[in-house]
């Protein structure tokens, strides 16, 4: 240490030579980082002020209400609302109890080794299998093979297939939050390992439960591809009466007006009014689900 | 008494027992489901191998299933898959990771709360939604500002699933960053380093392996993901020179074509064979992301 450096104060005579760049660094690259963020909500941003901007004028009742008219470029899209929202609950009518049963195995009883590798292997691989396969699938095996024909019914067993690994991953993480304390009071009361469970695990972990299952709802209200070949048709001037029944779903009623349709121009309003229902719909259960989770993380913390 | 008592416990074991096996068969359906799938596309995708070679049918550089006679070579549909798939990657991964390590290492508390319910209604948007997004919105931007033929091209393609995927790795990245030890952070800033060269230097090294699966499983959305490319890609079959050239990935090439293939023709064994092939692509990616994650799996101080 020089005579020179005695006079300073004692901070300055001790930091390192470079801190400064050290901190201007880090300010410069934490900038960087909240921008990544700043984008993501811009892109959520642009996307819903365009689809608002174009499409607000088209949400009227009739819209909501009647069925098309004019060959598509006039009246609503009732039917596909309600196509929709059968399909959907259709799908999760079979994904839920399926889902829910795999989840308490793997969380409740399943010990930890080959059997259990294997199971979670193909859930994750399941969760993975692209949509547009699982459209073939159901195509081939509930559509011919089972011969459903294009059905509500086949669309909704393809959907509900498709949506159970987004149910058994929800389930267990709501599992996962009941404490162990919870269980063993319950046996220590004498109870058995399934009483356990169903009355004291499962109550405990419904809310968390429900949460996966809105969010499960919402995947298969927007999913296209895999109902293109099973369940939606173009046209049909029915409602649903049975489960047998084609449907019209509001995702591939966007996908046709934009893109196969002979006026494409015309319609353009229905397009965006239509996409706005469907984003409605789903952001209206994503945004239940979030809430409800909230609230669940609050009562927790208490 | 005690006669009853016990066939009381009896019955009480033996519903026990028979509702474990039952629990194990219903949680074993996933698999069955998997092997299901493969079944069927396989049965429905095989017979087309008598028309073309495998080689052929892979490496084949043209695909028109229409003409007379037919050509089944998905080589220009693999390429337009995977070209789309990279170069949404160069958007999606560095978006993604940066906003995880904002959202688990920097963001206040407030900020979080807000963000992280951004970005999952991000991937709560419908597949269509951002097709149609893309189609009407972005494709007449991108005509004008690069002076392109067409605005549905490989590009578009690329920014709408960049935007699909991140919401995929931004949250597995992030559970990853947060699970890293605190005494290993604590660790670092008590030798001086500071917040941003312990994250680089101390929490990315540890949380690796995570990001590396998000990024894995982010990918396998992308290549399988089909709305965006029916509606964005453009829908030509032929091998991409630039990244402003419209393509046909494999999904698109399915789903538009499906509907008017004659039932168990040719032509509707060749898209369920193109079924088959990217069925492989995500299945091999699973398997990677699955295993790296179970291999070098966080579990304490001490894996590291």
């Amino acid at each position: 240490m020089t005579k020179t450096d005695i006079k300073k104060p004692v901070r300055d005579r001790f930091a390192l030579p470079h801190i400064k760049y050290r901190e201007y660094k880090q300010t410069f690259f934490f900038t960087l980082l909240r921008f990544a963020a700043i984008i993501n909500g811009t892109a959520l941003a642009v996307i819903l002020f365009f689809l608002l901007k174009n499409g607000y004028k088209a949400i009227t009742w009739t819209f909501l209400t009647q069925p098309p008219m004019d060959s598509m470029t006039k009246g609503g899209i009732f039917p596909c609302i309600i196509g929709t929202i059968y399909l959907s609950m259709g799908a999760i009518a079979i994904a839920l109890p399926i889902g829910i049963i795999s989840a308490i195995y793997l969380n409740e009883y399943a010990r930890s080794g080959i059997i259990l590798r294997i199971i979670r292997l193909g859930i994750n691989n399941l969760a993975g299998v692209p949509s547009v396969v699982f459209g073939l699938f159901g195509l081939a095996f509930f559509v011919i093979y089972l011969k459903m024909g294009v059905s509500l019914l086949a669309g909704a067993l393809t959907l509900g297939l498709l949506s159970l690994p987004v149910i058994i991953g929800a389930t267990e993480e709501a599992l996962k939050t009941v404490p162990d304390t919870y269980r063993e009071a319950s046996l220590g009361l004498g109870a058995t390992k399934l009483q356990t469970i169903f009355r004291v695990v499962l109550p405990c972990a419904m809310p968390g439960i429900l949460t996966g299952a809105i969010l499960g709802i919402s995947r298969a209200a927007g999913e296209t591809a895999p109902v293109m070949f099973t369940a939606a048709v173009f046209f049909t001037p029915d409602l649903p009466s049975s489960i047998f029944d084609e449907i019209m779903v509001l995702p591939y009623h966007i996908y046709v007006l934009a893109t196969a349709g002979t006026e494409i121009e015309a319609t353009r309003p229905l397009q965006y009014g239509t996409s706005l229902v469907l984003i409605a719909l789903v952001f209206g259960m994503n945004l239940g689900a979030i809430l409800l989770r909230a609230r669940l993380k609050r009562r927790m913390h208490i | 008494m005690i006669n009853a008592k016990k066939t009381m416990t009896v019955n009480r074991q033996f519903k026990e027992v028979w509702m474990r096996r039952i629990f194990f068969v219903i949680a074993s359906t996933s698999i069955f489901i998997l092997l299901l799938i493969m079944i069927f596309i396989f049965a429905e995708g095989i017979p087309v191998f008598k028309k073309v070679s495998l080689i052929d049918f892979i490496f084949g550089k043209y695909w028109y299933p229409t003409s007379e006679p037919p050509e089944f070579g998905i080589f220009p549909l693999i390429v337009a898959s995977i070209s789309v798939t990279a170069l949404s990657a160069v958007i999606s991964i560095p978006l993604g990771v940066m906003t995880a390590i904002y959202l688990a290492e920097i963001a206040a508390f407030k900020v979080r709360e807000i963000v992280k319910p951004m970005v999952e209604l991000l991937a709560a948007i419908p597949s269509v939604v951002i097709g149609f997004f893309g189609m009407v919105i972005v494709s007449p931007f991108l005509q004008d500002v690069f002076d392109v033929p067409t605005g549905l091209n490989l590009f578009n393609a690329a920014l709408m699933l960049g935007f699909m995927s991140v919401p995929t790795i931004c949250s597995i990245s992030e559970d990853a960053i947060s699970s890293v030890p605190r005494a290993m952070r604590e660790a670092s800033f008590a030798l001086g380093a500071t917040h941003f060269e312990t994250i680089v230097k101390v929490i990315l090294p540890a949380s690796l392996s995570g990001i590396i699966t998000s990024i894995i499983l982010g990918m396998s959305r992308a290549i399988g993901e089909t709305m965006v490319v029916l509606m964005v890609a453009g829908g030509a079959t032929m091998i991409p020179s630039s990244i402003f050239d419209p393509v046909r990935p494999m999904p698109a090439s399915i789903a538009a074509e499906m509907a008017e293939a004659p039932f168990r023709g040719d032509h509707y064994y060749a898209l369920f064979a193109t079924g088959i092939v990217l069925f492989c692509f995500t299945l091999i990616f699973n398997i990677i992301a699955d295993h790296i994650a179970y291999k070098y799996k966080q579990t304490g101080d001490s894996t590291l």
